[in-house]
Parts: structure tokens; C-alpha cells; sequence
């Protein structure tokens, strides 16, 4: 690899924000100025092999430059691929693949207000304009329609992130404009955000599992944690051994909560078996599908659970370092898990000899940048490794070759904090909650016209209307989404699907990720479809031509017959199908697979443009 | 990349393809068997110096069990698989994926594309005159190459030859995301700026035209690009002692373009900047 770098030098500030990241460069090959350099190393440079096994900091360092200076420009990129070694046309093509960095020139803050479904159906787009009237140019802030921001609940909500040392951010929702000013401009004054508890209408309900602690325990307190039963389950496991983790959790029924569904115990003995070495463990907190955000809850009420149930993941299938991928766009979630690793690693359950075990084990926090696709497995890995968030093609799966290229289990955030109870209660216990083939306690993510929006605990197999009925659903319901974006609707007459995989399979939609959002008849239908279009357009990653020509044109199909219905509609529908098909056959991954999915049904179950 | 080694013979293994028995060496990919059976399966995405990206899509077929269609082109074929290459949900996906390519990119020198259009009976007007296009100018900056992204299907191939497959000098990339990904050098400069050694060997790969020598580019919009009267000259590169061969293309007598045979054992179709541009000397004749 020859690497050529243009002219263009990085700023002090750029320079000290890589720095901070990497240390200070040690030769001139690195960018280092003379005085910083000791004569010996003159002429010595990094480089090589050992540089590029720095790759994987690609993602940070760009954070660490758009964190400080709020954009990332030629004179900081180029610094930070001479210190990675990384060609600059890939760290470009990398820098320009996330929604939340810009190679352009921009305000120091920038304020995303979500426009995506329940955001709009709760006036999203006149907040927006009221916003934009607020701040327009010269206002220091530049305004971003965003896809869900995982805030369901407090819907409509903004983020506001101003770069600097420490960045700041501050979250207005339910968001008014003042508000949502306020936080733009002084994030520091900004009112602080409800409690995660707030989130969930159950909290202190005795009969909760996965959410016994949010809203009881203080999630910056390990002790507060140790008090409320932190850390049985991990005593349990390391009595158990690997071999009895893995026996349990696949006795136990669980399967993924990520959205394929696909079973836990099965995954993690693929992954343990594997001969190959290092074995890697992810936790995919990318949540981003629109209308989910119970792991932000639990991230945020419980930090402490899902780093014990990480450590009992690697644990069981033989890894010693662990990926949590979290979104981007969450900056409480951050703050807390930080802390968590930090105290947890003070305390010796995390580190070389957790519990003094002899087992060692550590976990890395990696941030998004905004790419919804980053939640798939593959592109996830992707994104860590320092390249573009794109698909990989399978097989080879990950259990076999995942994080670089080594044997790994990625798990949802959910999914892993199941295994808390799975090793307390034991498997048979868990495995008596909820129906056969789903076993165990679900969560859900209510939204949209209902009187009490939030995650919601439920044991598998209630219905929908039961759901709906706890939550509070308002009058003249006309539709609800379940599944997310990329899941479908239902009439409001099938409120007696049971909630369960094989339910939702049977009555032909999906439980995905748990998202169940109620929509009235205030709310135009088109409209929300429109939406859920412009949502896969943006963020298809643009590699297999199905989806990224696809999404485009069944953007522009459901633009042209927004307004239509019957015959009118009627090419234009056979039209959507026809693409619907292609894309559902013939694309690389789920996001163009699936992304098809909402409209058809809106179409053939609600009957929408008849 | 299917360039096959020479070394210990791979074991034959057995699968059905369009309901009769095939037999194929260890690690062939679907498409190698079709190949082999005279099944014309269309690909562009796919070369045969590189390991395909399998972006397009539209080589697709169906594998009997698979919940979705599979690339032919990157699946190995494996023993007791059941492989459809002409089913009517095979030809659906690859009819759509031709009509969408066609309704955004600029296909009119891609080879055999309008052959499957009608093979497939696609048809990229149905999308109507606003479907979205690339819409790029392309762009001439510098005397050897030009780089036409109006024409670019997004294949991936010229990143992986400049890349790690072949050139390792990765002054390319894709940037940006979905449907405005583009091919681009860092900071979407100049190729002037970036650092592109001008091997070419990315327009040695490029299925559409998208990138092309400077002396076609200027012919084509003169209209004087005549490929059927030009001729095609294999020789040795006399600059340096490798010895890579040269494949001419003349036309009047003046080359026009040079390219290298891809079958090569050494060179596999791959140049440096003075085999590929440096062929004034041979036509200056003062
Ligand atoms: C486009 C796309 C986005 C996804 N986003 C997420 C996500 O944000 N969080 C998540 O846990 N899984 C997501 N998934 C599912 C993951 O690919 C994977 O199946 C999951 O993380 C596995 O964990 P589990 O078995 O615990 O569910 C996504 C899948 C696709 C296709
Ligand atoms: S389906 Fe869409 S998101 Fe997935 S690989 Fe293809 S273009 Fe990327
Ligand atoms: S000419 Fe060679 S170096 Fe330049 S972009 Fe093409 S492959 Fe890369
Ligand atoms: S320029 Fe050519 S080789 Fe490169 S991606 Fe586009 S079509 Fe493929
Ligand atoms: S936060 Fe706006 S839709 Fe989820
Ligand atoms: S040729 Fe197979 S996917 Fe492109």
C-alpha cells in the first residue's frame, strides 16, 4: 500500500482531538512536529502491519474530530489516516457513510428533530418548521430531520449535540419549539430528561422480570445493583461452568429479541465449538428500527444487568473481550454504560480475573454514527472494523467468521439480559413462562395514540388487545404497526393476535423487534407509508442494486399515488409489488429484503388506496 | 476470482442444476457449473480476474430451499443442492433488477445489456420520465482516463482492483450511501489530486464504460469510435523486464486503447502506467 496525502494540515484542535484518542504521534511519518519528536526517532515510522491493526479506530477517531469540531475536514481526515495508516479515499468513503458526520463545513450543533412515525403523527412536521423559522442560518445551529430516535414515548422528539471538549447534548421530548431551541442552544441549561423509569408505565410492578430494576435500583450504583440481586447470575454461571451456561440457555427456549428470532443456545454452542481463536462476543444496542426503545430503557434504568450479562455470554462460549455497539444517537445510554465498565472494571468484574475466577474478560464501547443498517450482524462488524457498514455476503456465517474475521456471537440487548433470570430462576422455570415455542417474558415498545406510550413487560402470549388495553389505546384506532418499519400493519380488528412468533407467523405479520405502534384515524394513511419509504431510501446502504434502485422507485411510486385511490392507484400498486418482489428475492440483506413488507400489508390488510 | 491452480486435482461433487445431475470441482461457484453446462446466466458485477463483489444482483437463481434467490456467481455449489436457473421468480428478480439499472444508469456501453433487456422483456420506461437518475457529468481531469459515473452501476470492481485484490494503491472508494453512493477519490477530488499511480487497471475491470481511455472518450463524442474496423494486436510491454503483455487496439492506424489479456498467469489483465498510457513513442513519427 503506497499512501499519498494531500497538503491540507489538520488544525490544533483536530490535531489534539485524534491525539486524544491515540496519543501524541511519535514520528514526523505521523504527522508529528519536529520538537515533538525524540532525535532517535527521526525517521522511524509506525506504519506497516501494526498500524493497520489500528484500523478498527477509524470510527472513533472520525467521532473524535466531528465530537470537537462539529464536521470533519480534509486537513483532520488526512491526519487521522496517516496516524491509522489508512488510505484517505476509504476513510472518506467511510466518513460519508454515517448520517451523523459531515465533510462539509456545518454548525457547531447540530439538532436532529425526528420526523419519523410516531414523531409524526404527533405533529412532528410543525415542529419542524417551527424550528427551522426559529434557527435558520447565522442562528450557530443546523437543523436535521432525523429517523427515529428510539424516544417513542416522549414523542416528538429532537437531540441536540454541540460539539466541543466534552461535547454536549441535551434532549427536548415531547418537544415544543422552545424547547427544542433551549436545547440547541444552551444544551447545558436544558431541562434534564424524565427518568428512564418514566418509560415504563409497569415500574416497581412486582411481577416484572427483565424490568424488576428500572425505576428500584440507581443505575450509576454497582452497589445499588449488587442489592437488588446483581451479580447471582454471574456467581451461578461460573458454578455451572461454559458448557452448563450453554445447556441452560438452550433449555430455556430463548431466542433472539434482535428480530430474526433465531435461538440463543444454538448460536452460542456453534460459536463455543469453534476451533478457531480469538472468539469475539457483540451486544448489537444499534437499536434503530423505527418505533423500538426498550434497550435504550434498559440501558439507561439497568446498565449493570446487561454488562453481567455480557460477561456470562463471553464467559459461555469462550470469548474474552466484548463489542457493545451502541447507537449513536444515544447519549445517556452511553454515559451510564461508561460508568458501569468503569466501576465494574474497579471492582474486578471486568478485568483478568473476574470474581477472582480466573477468568478474563473486557468490554469495549463502540458508537454508531447513524446508519440503521449498522444493526445488521454483518455490517456491524463492518463499522467496527473501520469500513463501510455494509452487509456481508453469507455464508460464511458469524458464529464461523464474524468480528475480524473470528468466530463471534453478536446478541441483542434484550436477548442477553434474559439470561439473568434463565441462570437465577433456572431453565425450567423460565422456559413455563409465556407459550411453548416462545418462551419466557417480552418486551414491547408502545407508541402513537395511546394514553400510556412505553415498554411494556409481558409474558409471551398475551394478545395485542391486551397490550393495547394496558396501555390505554384511544378511540378510533384505525391501524397498528408491529414490527417497526420493517415489519406490518393490522386492522383493528385482529386485536386478539397472541404475541408470540409463531402467533404473529400464523396471522401472517411479524413481532420483530416489539415495536407495536397505534395509529388513529387522524393519522393519513399514505402519509405514514410515504414515511416508512423515505426511511428505506435513506438508509439503504446502496450495495445490491435491488434495494438501492428499488427503495428509490418505490419511493416515487407511493409519492405519485399519494393522493390517489382505485383504478387511479391501481398501476402504481401492481408496480410496487412487482419491485416489492425483486427486492424481497433478490436483495443482499434484511433491510431490502424486508423493506417492502409495511406497505404490502398496509395495502392487502388495510386496504390502503381503495 | 476463478483463475484456477495448478496443483493436486479438487474432488468432483455432484448437484442437480435445472433438474439434471452435474458434476463440479470442489469450491466452483454455481455460475463456474453453469458455465460449464452452456447455461448462459447473465453478470455484471462478476469478472473473471476478481472476486466478485455480488452487488448486482442480477445474476440470481434459485436454490431449492433457500428462503430467498442466491447470487450465482458467489454461491458454491454444494453437493445434493438443487439449483433452478430459469424459474419464473429467478427471471422476475432479474428482469426488475435490469429495469432499475437501466431507468438510473446510462447503460449504452455496457456489452450485452440490451440483449438481456429484451431477452427479459424489461422495461425501464415504466418507471415513468421523473425516475430518479444518477444524473453525473463526466469527468475529464486529466489526459489519460476518463471517468464517466453516469455509467456506473456501482459494481464495486475497479475499488477491488485498485484496491486489495490487484493494484493496493486504494485511491478509490465508495462514497456516501444508498442510492447516492459514488465511486470517488478522497474529498471527491480530482483523480489529479488523489492517489491514483494511472495503472489503469480499474478501466481494465469497468463492465460499463464508466471508465474509459481519454482517446475513446474523445472519439465517442466525435462519433468517430469504430470498434468493428479496429484490430487487436497482442505483444510484450518493452518497457522493463517483466514482460506483461500489451494487447493493442488500432484504429487508422493509430492505437487507441490498450488493454491485457486477463488470462495471463502472471499479469492477469493488470498494467502499469507506462504499458497502458505509454504508447506515444510507438506512433510518433518525427
Ligand atoms: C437492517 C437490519 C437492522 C437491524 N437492526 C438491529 C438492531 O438495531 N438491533 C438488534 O439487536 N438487531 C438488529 N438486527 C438484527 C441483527 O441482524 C441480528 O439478527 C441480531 O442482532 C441478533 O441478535 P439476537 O439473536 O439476540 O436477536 C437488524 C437486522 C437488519 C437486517
Ligand atoms: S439490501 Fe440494501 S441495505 Fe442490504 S446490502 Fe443491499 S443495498 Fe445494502
Ligand atoms: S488507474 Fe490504477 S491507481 Fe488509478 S484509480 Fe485506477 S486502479 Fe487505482
Ligand atoms: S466505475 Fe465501472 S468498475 Fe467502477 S463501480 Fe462503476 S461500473 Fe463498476
Ligand atoms: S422518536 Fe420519533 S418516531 Fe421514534
Ligand atoms: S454477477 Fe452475481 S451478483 Fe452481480
Amino acid at each position: 500500500m503506497d499512501l499519498h496525502f494531500g497538503d491540507s494540515k489538520p488544525t490544533d484542535e483536530e490535531k489534539a482531538a485524534v491525539d486524544a484518542l491515540l496519543g501524541p504521534p511519535e514520528s514526523s511519518w505521523e504527522g508529528a512536529a519536529r520538537d515533538e519528536m525524540r532525535a532517535a526517532d527521526l525517521r522511524w515510522a509506525r506504519g506497516g502491519r501494526e498500524a493497520r491493526e489500528r484500523r478498527d479506530l477509524l470510527l472513533p477517531g472520525l467521532h473524535a474530530i466531528n465530537d470537537r469540531i462539529g464536521w470533519i475536514s480534509e486537513g483532520a481526515l488526512d491526519y487521522l489516516c496517516r496516524r491509522l495508516t489508512v488510505p484517505p479515499a476509504e476513510a472518506y468513503g467511510v466518513a460519508t457513510f454515517y448520517a451523523m458526520f459531515s465533510v462539509k463545513p456545518r454548525p457547531a450543533t447540530v439538532l436532529h428533530v425526528c420526523t419519523d412515525l410516531a414523531c409524526a403523527a404527533a405533529g412532528a412536521s410543525d415542529l419542524c418548521a417551527g424550528i427551522e423559522s426559529r434557527l435558520g442560518l447565522g442562528s450557530g445551529v443546523g437543523v436535521q430531520r432525523s429517523p427515529c430516535l428510539g424516544l417513542c414515548e416522549r414523542a416528538p422528539a429532537a437531540l441536540a449535540i454541540k460539539a466541543g471538549d466534552p461535547v454536549r447534548t441535551a434532549v427536548a421530548a415531547p418537544a415544543t419549539v422552545e424547547a427544542a431551541v433551549l436545547a440547541a442552544s444552551a444544551p447545558d441549561s436544558a431541562e434534564e430528561e424524565p427518568a428512564a423509569a418514566m418509560a415504563v408505565p409497569q415500574a416497581g410492578d412486582p411481577s416484572l422480570t427483565l424490568l424488576s430494576r428500572v425505576g428500584v435500583v440507581d443505575p450509576s450504583s454497582l452497589d445499588d445493583y449488587r442489592a437488588h440481586g446483581g451479580y447471582t447470575a454471574l456467581r451461578r454461571a461460573f458454578q455451572l461452568g461454559p458448557a452448563g451456561v450453554i445447556r441452560e440457555v438452550t433449555d430455556s427456549g430463548l431466542v433472539g429479541r434482535g428480530g430474526a428470532a433465531f435461538p440463543t443456545g444454538r448460536k452460542w454452542q456453534a460459536t463455543a465449538a469453534q476451533p478457531d481463536h480469538p472468539h469475539y462476543l457483540v451486544c448489537n444496542a444499534d437499536e434503530s428500527e423505527p418505533g423500538t426503545f426498550k434497550d435504550r430503557v434498559l440501558m439507561e434504568g439497568d446498565p449493570f444487568s446487561l454488562v453481567e450479562a455480557m460477561t456470562i455470554a463471553g464467559y459461555a462460549t469462550g470469548a474474552h473481550r466484548g463489542y457493545l455497539y451502541l447507537r449513536g444517537e444515544y447519549p445517556r445510554a452511553l454515559a451510564r454504560l461508561e460508568n458501569a465498565l468503569a466501576q465494574c472494571r474497579a471492582r474486578g468484574l471486568l478485568g483478568d480475573d473476574v470474581l477472582g475466577q480466573g477468568y478474563a474478560f473486557d468490554i469495549e464501547i463502540r458508537r454508531g454514527a447513524g446508519a440503521y443498517i449498522c444493526g445488521e450482524e454483518t455490517a456491524l462488524f463492518n463499522s467496527i472494523e473501520g469500513y463501510r457498514g455494509e452487509p456481508r455476503s453469507k455464508p460464511p456465517f458469524p458464529v464461523e467468521k464474524g468480528l475480524f474475521g473470528k468466530p463471534t456471537v453478536e446478541n441483542n440487548v434484550e436477548t442477553l439480559v434474559n439470561v439473568l433470570p434463565i441462570l437465577t430462576m433456572g431453565a425450567p422455570a423460565y422456559a413455563a413462562i409465556g407459550t411453548a415455542r416462545s418462551t419466557g417474558p417480552k418486551l414491547f415498545c408502545v407508541s402513537g395514540s395511546v394514553d400510556r406510550p412505553g415498554i411494556y413487560e409481558l409474558p409471551f402470549g398475551a394478545t395485542l388487545g391486551d397490550l393495547l388495553t394496558l396501555a390505554g389505546v384511544r378511540d378510533r384506532l384505525r391501524a397498528v404497526l408491529l414490527g417497526g418499519a420493517a415489519g406490518g400493519f393490522v386492522r383493528p380488528d385482529e386485536l386478539d393476535i397472541p404475541l408470540t412468533f409463531e402467533g404473529t407467523r400464523e396471522a401472517g405479520t411479524t413481532l420483530g423487534s416489539g415495536v407495536v405502534m397505534a395509529f388513529d384515524d387522524t393519522v393519513p394513511l399514505p402519509r405514514l407509508l410515504l414515511r416508512i419509504a423515505e426511511f428505506f431510501r435513506d438508509e439503504s446502504c446502496g450495495q445490491c442494486v435491488p434495494c438501492r434502485v428499488g427503495t428509490v422507485r418505490q419511493e416515487e411510486a407511493l409519492h405519485r399515488i399519494a393522493e390517489r385511490t382505485g383504478a387511479a392507484a391501481a398501476g402504481d400498486i401492481a408496480l410496487l409489488r412487482e419491485v416489492g418482489r425483486a427486492m424481497r428475492d433478490a436483495s443482499i440483506c434484511g433491510l431490502g429484503q424486508t423493506a417492502w413488507n409495511a406497505v404490502e400489508s398496509a395495502i392487502d390488510r388495510l386496504g390502503a388506496y381503495e | 476470482m476463478t483463475v484456477i491452480p495448478l496443483g493436486v486435482p479438487r474432488r468432483l461433487l455432484e448437484f442437480t442444476l435445472d433438474g439434471e445431475p452435474v458434476r463440479a470441482p470442489e469450491g466452483s461457484t454455481i455460475l463456474d457449473a453453469c458455465r460449464a453446462a452452456g447455461k448462459d446466466v447473465p453478470t455484471l458485477c462478476e469478472g473473471d480476474t476478481l472476486t466478485p463483489k455480488n452487488a448486482c444482483r442480477v445474476c440470481v437463481v434459485e436454490v431449492e430451499g433457500a428462503r430467498t434467490l442466491v447470487p450465482a456467481c458467489s454461491r458454491k455449489a454444494e453437493p445434493g443442492m438443487e439449483v433452478r436457473t430459469d424459474t419464473e421468480r429467478a427471471r422476475h428478480s432479474r428482469k426488475v433488477v435490469l429495469e432499475l439499472l437501466a431507468s438510473s444508469v446510462d447503460l449504452s456501453t455496457t456489452p450485452k445489456v440490451a440483449e438481456w433487456i429484451k431477452e427479459y422483456e424489461a422495461k425501464p420506461d415504466r418507471f415513468g420520465p421523473d425516475a430518479a437518475r444518477l444524473n453525473e457529468e463526466p469527468r475529464v481531469d486529466n489526459e489519460l482516463y476518463v471517468r464517466d459515473y453516469d455509467k456506473c452501476i456501482l459494481c464495486y470492481k475497479c475499488v477491488d482492483a485498485c484496491g486489495e485484490q490487484w493494484q493496493n494503491t486504494f485511491a478509490i472508494s465508495v462514497a456516501g450511501r444508498g442510492f447516492d453512493a459514488r465511486i470517488a477519490v478522497e474529498h471527491d477530488a480530482p483523480l489529479t489530486d488523489s492517489a491514483c499511480v494511472y495503472c489503469g487497471n480499474c478501466i481494465e475491470v469497468c463492465p460499463t464504460g464508466a471508465l474509459s481511455f481519454k482517446s475513446e472518450f474523445d472519439m465517442r463524442a466525435a462519433g468517430t469510435w469504430d470498434e468493428a474496423s479496429q484490430t487487436e494486436t497482442t505483444t510484450v510491454c518493452a518497457y522493463c523486464g517483466v514482460g506483461c503483455n500489451l494487447t493493442l487496439h488500432v484504429q487508422d492506424n493509430e492505437i487507441v486503447k490498450v488493454t491485457s489479456p486477463h488470462d495471463n498467469p502472471v499479469t492477469h489483465g493488470n498494467l502499469c502506467i507506462k504499458g497502458r498510457f505509454g504508447y506515444q513513442h510507438v506512433q510518433n513519427r518525427d
